[in-house]
């Protein structure tokens, strides 16, 4: 999946969920992209985190690593 | 079945206290305020008329309905004479008679007596009238002065006036004003010179006239007539179904001459329109039975070979192995398909249970998505439910109406034309749009509240109005605690009364000068009932979900939820965009909004559909075009929508979908999508299904077929065949039978049925055991969510800004005689009206850039480019432009971007950065074509 629209994707939703404080947040973050992507592109996501992550924010980043450990679709890494 | 003939009451019905009188003998009871005219239609005495009919105000102006009163002088008319108790009518003497027969002698002396080959015989009030009042004779002969050589305006492709048969009744001009509001028609002249006049204009079609034919259904003689009538002749029977265009869903009377349309009449008792229709939905369905349509199955192998014309079986079983080979080789997965606003509820049922149980995944979408998912998300968030609040006819009783990001006059002309009746009442109107629109200065009503909100700063803008809400103490205390969640209504209200969310603050995001922000808010909080309606200007932008829970955040803290005259109201565009989301075509849920993970709901429907579901959500349309384009999704089946011409970021989807092994459309006609197809499968137009449309206010509506299929098969048979073909047998032995799996499955949708619509007209989901006959207004007692959820909505600004490069903002939108790509209205004279897309471009920007009325303009942005006429118009504000999107030739979705809602990936059609300039491109190329 291309990158930097999944970045801007999860971008979006982590501005939405970043007035609900850090820890909302990424709760908010991490099940709204379970609720509602599909697998393969929180596979791009994950990998891209794993990559590094350019260009993903910080709540971003602390969503990916809440939710891959419930993820058993998508094991990655 | 026959002709179906709704009974005239002659005047409206009122609501006040009982009233009991006589007439003719017979006892009556009627509420205080009824006509005797109409009393008597009650007590079933029918009062010879011309000039009255229930749909309009009384005008006593023909003389032919007196009745005699006891204890009263003269001879009252009925139509203008309220009822009293006590009263006692007499409507059938031998002096009335010589009256009425008078009245209607001099009528006839100005009448072309050409009755046998009228367009109206058999139609014709005046000649009832004449049968009726026994006329015999006229004393006065035809020699006299009369209007017989006046000359007939053809202008209008769907109607004539003829003034020689014209008897000046004036209910042509009252039905343009009490009906439609638009006032386009006049009575020119005094005395034996007075004629209807389209206000001063030549002919009806330079006039300010909308055609939405209620002046033609008014008129009682054959003056204003149906050019398909005046063809064809009299229909010989009725069907009732339901209009195919916009979200309102108007009910109609399609009149009949065997399998042939004469014309369609909009329906009285339809609940949504209660008897009236726009030019779309009333006259241009010609579309249905173009020859454009295609109406045998295509294939082909590559999209540059030539179609080929093939069987029903050979075009089923050439997909099936097409998407049997693409799954078998990548994934099943890697196909998917698009369910059609357009379609039934049925045949949108029956699409994605195919995608969920013969494809086996959840890669299943709607065109929706690129409209009001948001409203799905937002509403879901806050209230608990994926709808809007209330009936149409709840606006009534509002007193203040909140229009934001929608043009109903154009959108949803039937609807705006009940919201102009009260606001010519005195409901006060806010519009929040960047373009000063119809509403705003509509005649008859007080301007508006315009707040010209900049493209981009809705959420600014709705964060601005709570703020002087929450700051100013006009929250509904009582409501709040009562009804919503304390601890999210405490969190929002200390977000929203931070002194950045004040209208000052928020100025330059909104556009708007604080002043008006801190009056519009003010007058929607404390002006009585206020009521929100809302458009695609509130959910194409990539904050179209938190704009949405931003209303719905207004609307609770101001109480103004939960009872006529109020609420949240999403104008839906498409004439089933609730049905195809209902319908479970969201790719994370199933019927009824239940989440896709839930294994509870998954259980229900994989026991009666008699296979596992996938548990995981799948692809939306954007993510299936970013899929395509990384080789994982392959194959695609497009039910009635064209992406290609649609979808915004256009040649991103002419990439995705030239990627794909396997493109098959389901659709009317040809169109920018199939050529990029590989199957092409004929559907089916809303004149042969059979099945159920839900419209903007939740309403189930009857869709019957008034002729056989074209192509041999119902559309949902089509997919019955492919998911069967695919190894998953599926079959029905009728629509109704679908409809009774979706009741069975979805508990709002439970006590629907065939029979319960054909009993009750139509009813308003949730239609259950709680409320066997629906639900016109929801979360009267309590949210369906239990309590009302505030949540927090930041201004996140859109990354589209304009700069010097692309210093305009496009919006686009669309306007009355044209419904979305046009492939249907395209195909029907109302191309008259609409014979291209414009650009409207403030009258500073086109000088800044040399650019006058009517040149070509080039529309530039960082996605692409197009070219158009421009129109120069002060109702853009500076520094934006908007342009439809009718024409595919406009190709205006190479400009648009990839942008999308945050929640939902709806697309920001309405913002989009752009620089305007002349030129000659197109004209070059249509001189070198």
């Amino acid at each position: 999946m291309d990158v930097s629209g999944i970045t801007r994707m999860a971008n979006q939703i982590a501005d939405f969920f970043a007035a609900s404080g850090h820890d909302e947040a990424v709760k908010g973050i991490a099940g709204h992209i379970r609720n509602f992507w599909d697998p393969r592109m929180r596979r791009a996501l994950y990998a891209h985190a794993d990559s590094g992550g350019e260009g993903l924010t910080a709540l971003v980043i602390d969503a990916v690593a809440k939710l891959r450990k419930s993820d058993t679709t998508v094991t990655t890494s | 079945m026959g002709l179906i003939r709704e009974t005239d009451f002659g005047t409206p019905g009122r609501a006040g206290g009982a009233v009991t009188l006589e007439i003719d003998g017979i006892a009556v009871t009627v509420p205080d305020g009824t006509s005797v005219m109409r009393a008597a239609m009650e007590a079933g005495v029918r009062v010879p008329r011309l000039c009255a009919t229930d749909t309009l105000e009384a005008f006593g102006s023909c003389r032919l309905c007196l009745v005699e009163i006891d204890g009263r002088n003269g001879t009252p008319a009925s139509c203008t004479t309220p009822v009293a108790p006590g009263m006692k009518v007499a409507t059938h003497t031998k002096r009335l008679a010589d009256l009425r027969r008078g009245v209607m002698e001099l009528y006839i002396s100005d009448h072309p007596l050409d009755c046998l080959t009228c367009a109206a015989n058999g139609d014709c009030e005046l000649q009832d009238m004449a049968g009726a009042v026994g006329l015999r004779e006229v004393r006065y002969g035809y020699d006299g002065a009369n209007h017989f050589d006046a000359p007939k305006d053809e202008s209008n492709p769907y109607f004539t006036f003829d003034p020689a048969k014209c008897i000046v009744c004036s209910r042509c001009v009252r039905a343009c004003d009490e009906v439609q509001g638009t006032f386009a028609l006049t009575i020119d002249g005094r005395g034996f010179a007075s004629a209807v006049s389209p206000g001063g204009f030549d002919g009806f079609l330079d006039s300010e006239c909308v055609s939405c034919g209620a002046c033609v259904q008014a008129c009682p003689t054959a003056t204003l007539t149906e050019k398909s009538v005046i063809e064809m002749g009299q229909p010989e029977r009725s069907v009732l179904t339901t209009c195919a265009y916009c979200g309102v869903g108007c009910s109609f009377k399609a009149e009949m001459q065997g399998n042939e349309v004469v014309r369609m009449v909009p329906y009285k008792d339809g609940g949504a329109n209660e008897g009236h229709a726009c030019v779309k939905g009333r006259f241009a369905w010609g579309y249905a039975v173009h020859p454009d349509r295609v109406l045998k199955p295509l294939i082909r192998e590559r999209i540059t070979d030539p179609w080929r014309e093939v069987s029903w079986d050979e075009a089923i079983a050439y997909t099936a192995g097409r998407f049997r080979a693409i799954q078998e080789k990548y994934g099943r997965g890697a196909i998917g398909g698009i369910t059609s606003s357009r379609c039934t509820n049925e045949e949108v049922y029956v699409v994605q249970k195919m995608i969920r149980a013969a494809f086996g995944n959840n890669n299943v979408d709607t065109c929706a998505r690129v409209c009001h998912s948001p409203t799905g998300y937002g509403l879901k968030q806050t209230f608990g439910t994926s709808a809007g609040t209330q009936d149409f006819r709840s606006v009534d009783g509002a007193d203040v109406i909140m229009v934001i990001g929608a043009n109903p006059t154009d959108g949803h002309p039937v609807f705006a034309s009940r919201m102009k009746r009260r606001l010519r009442q005195g409901a006060t109107l806010i519009v929040v749009d960047p373009r000063r629109i119809d509403l705003v200065d509509a005649p008859h009503m007080p301007p508006a509240l315009h707040l010209p909100v900049r493209p981009g700063g809705n959420v600014a803008l709705i964060n601005a109005i709570a703020h002087v809400v929450v700051t100013e103490g006009l929250v509904n205390e009582a409501f709040v605690r009562e009804r919503c969640e304390g601890d999210s209504f405490a969190r929002w209200a200390a977000v929203i009364a931070e002194p950045r969310n004040a209208p000052e603050a928020l100025e330059e995001a909104t556009g708007v000068p604080a002043a008006l922000v801190r009056e519009a808010a003010r007058v929607y909080a404390t002006g009585g009932n206020g009521a929100i309606y809302y458009g695609l200007g509130v959910t194409e932008h990539s904050q179209g979900s938190t704009m949405v829970m931003g209303l719905a955040n207004l609307a609770m803290a101001t109480g103004n939820i939960g009872r006529e005259g109020v609420g949240v109201n999403p104008l839906r565009g498409q004439n089933n965009v609730q049905g195809s989301c209902d319908m479970g075509s969201f790719p994370h849920e199933l019927p009824g909004y239940r989440h896709i993970s839930d294994d509870a709901t998954r259980g229900l429907f994989e026991k009666v559909w008699g296979v596992t579901i996938e548990r995981e959500p799948g692809l939306r349309i954007p993510n299936m075009m970013a899929a395509a384009l990384d080789g994982s999704f392959r194959a695609i089946f497009i039910q009635g929508e064209d992406l290609a011409q649609s979808e915004p970021n256009t040649k991103n989807v002419y990439d995705a979908l030239q990627a794909m092994d396997c493109v098959v459309v389901q659709d009317l006609f040809l169109n920018e999508t199939s050529g990029l197809a590989h199957v092409f499968l004929p559907g089916t137009s809303f004149l042969e299904k059979d099945g159920t449309f839900t419209n903007a206010e939740r309403r189930i509506n009857r869709v019957r077929p008034v002729m056989p299929s074209k192509t041999g098969l119902d559309e949902w048979e089509v997919a019955c065949r492919l998911a069967t073909a695919l190894g998953y047998p599926m079959s029905y032995p009728n629509a109704s039978v679908i409809m009774d799996e979706i009741a069975s499955l979805t508990p709002t949708f439970s006590g629907v049925s065939f029979e319960t619509l054909d009993r009750l007209g139509s009813v308003q989901w949730p239609c259950n055991d709680a409320a066997p006959e629906g639900t016109p207004i929801m979360h009267i007692d309590g949210f369906v969510r239990g309590k009302g959820r505030f949540v927090v909505t930041e201004f996140v600004p859109t990354p589209e800004r304009a700069t010097r490069l692309f210093p305009l903002i496009l919006t686009t939108g669309r306007i009355l005689s044209q419904y979305n790509v046009g492939a249907q209205t395209r195909r029907t004279d109302n191309v008259i009206w609409h014979p291209e897309d414009l650009l409207e471009i403030h009258p500073h920007d086109a000088e800044e850039r040399g650019i006058s009325n009517g040149d070509r303009v080039m529309v530039a942005s960082r996605k692409g480019s197009t070219t158009l006429r421009a129109l120069i118009t002060d109702r853009m504000p500076q520094g934006v432009v908007y342009t439809t999107f009718h024409h595919p030739i406009t190709e205006i979705n190479f400009v648009t971007t990839e942008l999308s809602d945050w929640a939902t990936n709806c697309p920001e059609y309405k913002v989009t950065a752009v620089q305007v300039t002349r030129t000659n491109l197109q004209a070059d190329a249509e001189a070198a074509e």
